[in-house]
């Protein structure tokens, strides 16, 4: 086991963070938190690398105690903040070899490990850290968290800011550190990058409203799910919320993802439902839920588990 | 060691990258020097006088003579009217008016006395009160040598009458030690320097550390396996560099441009130094623990650094303050240090001399570095 929690719990004042999470992560696996800001992952992030104590239960990474055994762990982990924390000031060859003389190593003797990524910002080394494109800085962050070799990586939102191209770009380094045995543990507001990793626990407030891959999470998604669209979407909601067999009824980009309290729910029934609301454009299509239908089945659910 | 050394060198690098740095360091020995050193003095250079001579005769002329030959008294206007030196003095044109009322000389003569009235713009106490008592010495010495002269043309009866009615002419003489001249600037160099190096250990060191959470590279610093005694010693030694750096660049400006007396030894001074340093970096390193940005110490730094100088004896005697004042300096690392470097450079005071002074600063440093050792973590609780 990489990564063990039991009844981790931390608490601002009257606001509690973390609610008293228990997990487990295996050895080289990517494993994803999925949640929207404020959901209480930074804060799990800290106490796991060390930076922060926990309130209640405890927490172990590589069977080193996060609380007891933080010096030993230090050497072990590698963390990238959310924030971007390198010197702005220094360049990004600077900082590299900052991070590698503090945990007692050299560029050279750990370059193959960044070799990928930082052949691509190589080209600006002597450049200052400031001033590089959100993307560069991403990998020079990254580089510099993977300098010493961990174990173990932390990354806190590593893609909020980043492009498109560079979102890309950056899970397919990570899919190359996985294989290269490193235990890899990210966190996202992003849903659809859930489908990256090996298994996600989606967070919502504190809480993990379920943990395992993405595949079994969307699977386990119980009710039949359409997509819904038509010219007057807002009124479209109105009447689909109406229907007496709504469950539950959001707006998902273009759609309004619709679903159904019968099992054996069809799209005719809910075009000619609406056809008799008046809108007679509309069209549905019977879909596969994704990873943030289930994520708003699951919030919606008081007890943060399964829907009934 | 290596990482020390390493972190000692990246602390350089970025300072010396720091635009703003290098003026710092460079500019603001030199400002301080120059201007302060001018505007802080308490020197009353000149008096805007007005003179209302109702008189005009050899004696009042003799008088007027005295004032202006000092070179403190710059004459306004003569007039006769005591109301046109009133009106000066209230449209602020003159601070002093002197005022010769007719027949003074035949006073003198006859009488062997005479009065001459001096008024004084109070607003400012401190001027007042050093040109009334230059006026004062002047008018003193002009009656000795009036007196003289009287006696001299008296009858040899009333020579002997005046010595033994005690009337014997008493000279004092004044030396000033330590310095002779009066040289306000000489005096004002040793503690304008530890205000300058105050300046720089408290501000930069603070505004230094807290950067690193304001920018948030102490997360990734925390991490690390780097040991707190590493990051503090990292931190601060760079500072203590720059600071002592600083005062022989001060002590050499003032050497050459005010040529300031070094009569002690040096190495007391440097030896002080490193240890009032200690101080002020400590104090540097709590202010960032208990502030989040830069402003935020920037203005707490500021606040103590205000009271420490304002309390220190660097512009008003501590042997002036009220007795509950005098003790709170006992607790202003300032105020020993100004003390030390003020008696080791004008005094030529050694070790032993100043030792209270040292071993003060030696207790500060240690409680201060401890307070601010145990507040700096790198786990949040």
């Amino acid at each position: 086991m990489a990564i063990t929690a039991e009844n981790l719990g931390k608490h601002f004042g009257d606001v509690e963070a973390v609610k008293s999470l228990s997990f487990h992560i295996e050895h080289g696996e990517l494993f994803g938190f999925i949640g929207p800001d404020g959901a209480g992952k930074t804060t799990l992030f800290r106490m796991l690398t060390t930076l922060m104590l926990p309130d209640t239960g405890s927490a172990s990474v590589l069977g080193l105690d996060v609380v007891r055994e933080y010096k030993n762990l230090r050497n072990r982990l590698g963390y990238m903040p959310g924030r971007f924390s390198l010197y702005q000031d220094l360049s990004v060859e600077e900082n590299l070899r900052f991070f590698a003389t503090i945990f007692n190593t050299t560029i050279e003797e750990n370059y193959h490990l960044i070799r990928d990524i930082y052949i691509q910002i190589e080209p600006f080394k002597k450049r200052r850290a400031g001033q590089l494109s959100g993307g560069m800085k991403q990998k020079l962050a990254l580089c510099c968290a993977l300098i010493h070799k961990p174990d173990v990586l932390f990354l806190d939102e590593p893609t909020t800011g980043v492009d498109a191209v560079s979102r890309k770009e950056f899970w397919e380094m990570l899919k190359d550190l996985k294989a290269q045995g490193i235990t890899i543990v990210v966190s996202t507001p992003y849903m659809d990058e859930a489908s990256l990793c090996d298994r996600v626990a989606l967070i919502q407030k504190g809480t993990i409203l379920n943990i395992n891959t993405p595949e079994a999470i969307v699977a386990e998604y119980g009710k039949p799910l359409f997509a819904v669209k038509s010219a007057r979407m807002y009124e479209l909601l109105g009447a689909l919320r109406g229907f007496s067999f709504a469950h539950s009824v959001y707006p998902f980009g273009e759609f309004v993802h619709y679903t159904d309290s019968r099992a054996e729910a069809q799209p005719e029934e809910i075009t000619a439902y609406l056809a008799g609301q008046g809108f007679t454009d509309a069209e549905a299509h019977s879909i596969k839920a994704n990873i943030e239908d289930s994520f708003m089945a699951l919030m919606e659910s008081p007890s943060g588990q399964e829907i009934p | 060691m290596r990482t020390i050394a390493y972190l000692l060198q990246k602390e350089f690098v970025q300072i010396f990258r720091n635009k703003q740095m290098l003026p710092i360091i460079f500019g603001l020995p030199i400002v301080q020097l120059l201007v302060l050193i001018h505007a802080a003095t308490f020197e009353v250079k000149t008096v805007p006088t007005h003179i209302v001579d109702g008189d005009k005769s050899g004696a009042s002329r003799h008088l007027v003579e005295r004032f202006v030959s000092t070179g403190y008294f710059t004459v306004v206007q003569f007039s006769e009217s005591m109301k046109l030196g009133e009106e000066d003095i209230k449209r602020r044109k003159a601070t002093m008016v002197l005022v010769i009322p007719p027949g003074f000389e035949k006073d003198l003569l006859t009488r062997g006395a005479a009065k001459v009235n001096i008024i004084l713009n109070a607003l400012d106490g401190g001027i007042a009160g050093i040109a009334q008592s230059y006026a004062a010495m002047i008018i003193a010495g002009y009656s000795q040598e009036i007196q003289t002269e009287i006696m001299s043309i008296a009858p040899p009866s009333a020579q002997t009458q005046a010595a033994a009615s005690g009337n014997t002419m008493l000279a004092v003489r004044n030396s000033f030690w330590y310095n002779p001249e009066l040289n306000y600037k000489h005096f004002m160099l040793p503690g304008i320097l530890v205000l300058l190096v105050s300046l720089v250990g408290l501000f930069l060191s603070s505004m230094n550390i807290v950067k690193e959470k304001e920018v948030g590279t102490i997360e990734q610093l925390n991490v690390t396996p780097i040991k707190k005694y590493q990051f503090i010693i990292g931190k601060l030694v760079p500072f203590w560099m720059i600071a002592m750096f600083e005062l022989a660049f001060g002590l050499t400006l003032g050497k050459l441009i005010f040529n300031t007396p070094i009569v002690g030894n040096v190495g007391i001074i440097f030896l002080s130094a490193t240890v009032y340093m200690i101080v002020v970096l400590g104090l540097g390193l709590f202010v960032s623990t208990v502030t989040e940005t830069q402003q935020q110490a920037m203005f707490i730094a500021w606040f103590i650094m205000i009271i420490f100088v304002l309390m220190s004896g660097l512009f008003t005697p501590i042997e002036s303050m009220p007795p509950w004042a005098q003790v709170v300096t006992l607790f202003n690392p300032v105020a020993y240090f100004i003390e030390i470097i003020r008696r080791v450079l004008l005094k030529g005071a050694t070790f032993g001399d100043i030792e209270r002074q040292w071993w003060s600063l030696v207790a500060y440093a240690v409680v201060i570095i401890m307070i601010a050792v145990r507040r700096y973590r790198k786990v949040s609780d």
